[in-house]
């Protein structure tokens, strides 16, 4: 039972990632990052273990910083950048939500032929976790807007976090703080030099950002 | 004896009951539009009074221009019969009738897309081509949602595949199949039924240049058509087998008019998207018919 | 306790530099710290500590088979640092100094880590404390490279977090009890999950190979490079890199402790190649002197990687590279960074007869060019003359075709712009532009004390650093 409201949590994540390639408003690619991580941060609560404070410290974490604190800090450089709404896709949205669908699929089948532990075998994790990273992916080459690569950037991470709950019984929770931290950190000076981009070029457009090349 | 009173009360179903949902829709509309709107019944007096005019044909058209829209007609009642219809199960019921389903819907928008050429004129034509354009994704959807259905049961006739359990694939089903009706019948968010301008129709853009019994015969057509794809979306999510004849036929029934209120609703809350976006949402639909054929192929489990 | 000092003693004084509160002796600071920061990773050199095998933190012996060459590296190019912060008074040096010194402490940290989460941490510190180094400069040019750097460079560092997960599950999946040091993992062999040991395999060389430069996953280093400070160029070639390189030992170690050598070593050899000839290939059509380091840091990194592949005397050979590397790209850095100060360009199209603007430092370039593309007597011919010997030891003739082609190519594409820049009729607008450059002893003497040591490492090879590199190995070839 408690493996499928798991299930059903990740199902819905991965239904995020797929709204997340094919929207083509960053609000809205906004809105479905930061239910993301409020998604992922409530799993740990539910993975069944008895719950010790540092899993819900971490849960709690989670839910404060991908859920809320990054994309309101998102929503704020949209604001005071004054960007444009509409994402500039390089992959087009069809093209990104087939390209997504195909990955999970992959995902799952490549599950397939991985050896798990009992405790994990039916569980969604792995593929879930794949299956986000591959949508980060596309997200960070598909889309040319510095906030929308941020937005890449974190559903990597969400997806990263997802693996992670494979090991958060077994594994030291260091790895899992050192996670948070640094991901708090590079948001925060990645926020920093979009500031400074902004300033710079006056647009978050990352195809501006040409100068350097061969 | 009993089999035609069983035909005739399918066909009632059928032919009667279905302008009922377009009227329900416009009611809805109005209503959450505060204003009161048309009689629900408006369908039916268009029809009479489309019946009793003649027909106009353009000099162009061959005599294909009044016999294709009966062909449609034809179809999608054809293809509504050989669905199951809640209790009284399918009037004609054989393996693979779900394929000539889809044949028989295909074969009505064929002799649609046809009429709407033969005068010759470029906005039929241009609705002709969005139709057909979107008509190729939302089949894609429609495809992967029978063969979803068709795992889930492990049967091809349309009478033992509507069996759904309850779980993501129906939800997903669910969601895959609103939007391919919304496709399909030509409503908001991929075509606004009541636009006035030309250029921006799709479907009412494919029937202006028709009159008379041919037009009411379309618009008909049309109204089934909703009934059909509503009929299925219920069917297809909602467990009724095991129901009492009289229950399973109330949550038909209730289930069907949820739809319609369903449509109104996003009809008056929603703009119709840009043209761009449309293929979007399809294969969106799509994505979701997909995974739930996934969920229904692996059990709901990897 | 001398090992932890190396970490700490960079640390505090970068948070030193960030309370200073004169910028004019700030400056200062680095060299200090370098001189430290070198004793004590000589002194532990001389008299290695003996290592607790299950210790999360230790000089052992692949530290020191690479940390002395980072912190000597560190110590020129602070020396130099304190008249390049002279020349570029305009421009705020606190954050500068504090980033720099605590790149430095991390780096520290990540080549002594022996555990997979903590050298995880210590890779992603240095990822991050780069940042401020390379917009040190403040143009969108600057800019537009620092996000490139964090965008690439972010992405590497989650997929090898992602690669280290996959390595902890395959140690759960074998019945392990969450120990993640290296050792232990080692120790571990063949009961580790062998799918999940090579995808984490992928992901960390994907990652720590993006961290290092390897292509495709380069694309980082031109824009990074060339917009850079030669100083920042230097310790981030000499010495982030190198962090990222042993992580990359570490993890071959295990992967090797479980079985799958065979196939580490052969993405190795193939990873190493490809860069090879990608950054040959760019360096025969690169137009910017900074911009083709970058590329010949990207084919030394293949040289490196290949050498890893290739067996025992290949790793030993490889970490002679990093040493004979190090100090020569320090050299190239160094003197290119003057050229640039010089001549306001760094293109090919706007920089020519530096022979006659800037005739010391130009000499130094040029020399340092011909150490870095192997010619003897200078290190790196001999480095590689070993990496070739290894190559053509284990019956990989193919390979060793390869990097002597690749070798060749990029000697042209080096000499190309070298000499396009070196020699010629000085532009006229190079002399009136801005404040005059003058070669000072203080941005001539530390490129020359690197090639000066390049040169050494080439003629009189010290026995005790071939020795190191040969604990090193067989730290990492455990004889079962």
């Amino acid at each position: 039972m408690i493996n499928s409201n798991l299930n059903l949590l990740i199902g819905l994540a991965m239904g995020l990632n797929l709204l997340a390639l094919g929207t083509s408003r960053l609000p809205a690619l906004i809105r479905a990052m930061s239910a993301q991580g409020v998604i992922l941060g409530v799993m740990p609560i539910l993975m069944g273990h008895e719950l010790d404070w540092q899993v819900v410290l971490v849960a709690l974490a989670t839910v404060a910083g991908k859920g809320l604190l990054i994309p309101s800090l998102l929503r704020r450089a949209m604001r005071t950048a004054q960007i444009d709404r509409e994402l500039d896709p390089q992959i087009g949205f069809v093209a990104s939500m087939l390209l997504g669908a195909g990955g999970t699929i992959a995902a799952l089948a490549l599950t397939h032929q991985l050896p798990l532990l009992p405790e994990h075998s039916g569980s969604l994790l792995v593929p879930g976790a794949l299956a986000t990273v591959l949508t980060g992916f596309i997200l960070l080459i598909g889309r040319t807007k510095a906030i929308s690569q941020v937005c890449g950037y974190l559903i990597l991470e969400n997806g990263i976090y997802l693996f992670g709950l494979l090991l958060i019984k077994a594994m030291p929770l260091l790895v899992e703080a050192g996670v948070l931290l640094d991901l708090t950190v590079g948001v925060f000076i990645i926020g920093i030099i979009v500031d400074r981009i902004q300033r710079a070029f006056d647009s978050l457009d990352t195809r501006k950002l040409t100068t350097l090349h061969e | 004896m009993k089999s035609l009173l069983d035909l005739i009360l399918r066909l009632d179903c059928w032919l009667l009951l279905a302008p009922l949902l377009p009227g329900i829709i416009n009611k809805v509309k109005a209503w959450v539009a505060g204003r009161r709107g048309p009689p629900v019944l408006q369908l039916y007096y268009d029809l009479a009074r489309l019946w009793k005019k003649s027909v106009v044909m353009s000099t162009l058209a061959s005599p294909a221009f009044v016999i294709l829209p009966a062909v449609t007609w034809v179809a999608l009642l054809g293809a509504a019969m050989l669905l199951p219809l809640g209790p009284l199960g399918a009037g004609l019921s054989f393996r693979g009738d779900a394929l000539l389903m889809l044949y028989l819907l295909a074969l009505g928008r064929f002799a649609t897309a046809w009429a709407a050429m033969e005068t010759g004129s470029a906005f039929e034509g241009m609705g002709t081509v969005r139709e057909v354009s979107y008509a190729v994704l939302a089949e894609a959807a429609m495809i992967a949602a029978v063969l979803s259905l068709s795992v889930q049961s492990g049967s091809l006739s349309l009478a033992t595949m509507l069996t759904p359990s309850l779980g993501a694939s129906a939800v997903l089903l669910a969601a895959g199949l609103f939007i391919v009706l919304l496709a399909e019948n030509c409503r908001v968010p991929f075509d606004d039924p009541n636009t006035h301008l030309e250029l921006t129709m799709i479907h009412e853009a494919m029937v202006l240049d028709h009159s008379g019994p041919p037009l009411a015969a379309i618009l008909h057509g049309a109204s089934m058509k909703l009934l059909l794809f509503a009929v299925l979306l219920v069917q297809a999510v909602l467990p009724m087998q095991h129901l009492q004849p009289l229950a399973a036929a109330g949550l038909l029934a209730g289930g069907v008019l949820g739809v319609t209120v369903a449509v109104g609703l996003v009809e008056s809350l929603l703009a119709r998207f840009a043209f761009r976006r449309v293929p979007l949402l399809l294969t969106a639909a799509f994505l979701l018919c997909l995974f739930a054929l996934l969920v229904a192929w692996k059990g709901g489990v990897p | 306790m001398k090992s932890l000092l190396l970490i700490l003693v960079p640390l505090v004084a970068a948070a030193l530099a960030a309370l200073w509160p004169w910028s004019r002796t700030r400056p200062w600071l680095l060299p200090a710290v370098g001189l430290i920061h070198t004793l004590l990773s000589f002194w532990l050199f001389c008299d290695p500590p003996a290592v607790a095998p299950g210790a999360w933190f230790a000089f052992d012996p692949l530290a020191r088979a690479v940390l002395p060459v980072v912190s000597l590296l560190f110590l020129v190019c602070a020396w130099y640092g304190v008249s390049y912060l002279r020349i570029r008074s305009e421009r705020p040096n606190r954050v500068f100094i504090a980033a720099l010194l605590a790149v430095l402490g991390l780096l520290s940290a990540g080549h002594q880590a022996r555990h997979l989460g903590l050298l995880w941490i210590f890779t992603e510190a240095v990822t991050l404390a780069a940042v401020p180094l390379l917009h040190f400069n403040g143009t969108p040019r600057a800019f537009e490279a620092t996000w490139k750097y964090l965008l690439v460079g972010g992405t590497g560092i989650a997929l090898s977090l992602l690669g280290s997960l996959c390595l902890g599950y395959a140690s759960l999946h074998g019945g392990g009890d969450g120990n993640l040091t290296f050792v232990a993992l080692i120790a571990q062999g063949a009961g580790l999950s062998r799918p999940w040991v090579l995808i984490a395999w992928v992901l960390l060389l994907v990652g720590y190979g993006t961290k290092m430069g390897l292509a495709p996953m380069h694309t980082w280093k031109p824009e990074a490079y060339g917009e850079a400070a030669g100083i920042v160029g230097a310790i981030l070639a000499g010495g982030v890199t190198s962090v990222a390189f042993t992580a990359i030992l570490r993890v071959r170690a295990v992967v090797a402790a479980a079985g799958e050598g065979a196939t580490a070593d052969h993405t190795l050899l193939a990873i190493g190649l490809f860069s090879m000839l990608v950054a040959a290939l760019f360096l025969l059509g690169t137009r910017d002197f900074k911009r083709m380091l970058a590329y010949s840091s990207v084919e030394h990194m293949g040289i490196l990687t290949l050498g890893a592949s290739l067996g025992r005397a290949g790793v030993a050979a490889a970490l002679f590279h990093v040493w004979t590397n190090g100090l020569t790209k320090g050299t190239l850095f160094l003197s290119a960074g003057n050229i640039r100060r010089a001549a306001g360009s760094a293109s090919m199209d706007d920089v020519r007869g530096m022979n006659v603007i800037t005739p010391r430092s130009a000499a130094i370039f040029v020399t340092g060019m011909f150490a870095v593309t192997a010619c003897p007597p200078f290190g790196p011919f001999f480095s590689e003359l070993k990496v070739l010997r290894a190559a053509l030891e284990t019956g990989h003739a193919a390979a060793a075709v390869m990097f002597l082609g690749c070798l060749l190519l990029a000697f042209f594409g080096l000499t190309r712009v070298v000499f396009g820049i070196v020699d010629g009729r000085p532009r006229p607008a190079a002399k009136v532009g801005g404040r005059r450059f003058s070669e000072t002893a203080g941005v001539l003497l530390p490129p020359l004390v690197l090639l000066g040591l390049s040169l050494w490492l080439g003629l009189f090879l010290p026995r005790v650093l071939s020795d190191a590199w040969l604990a090193a190995v067989a730290q990492l070839y455990p004889t079962p």
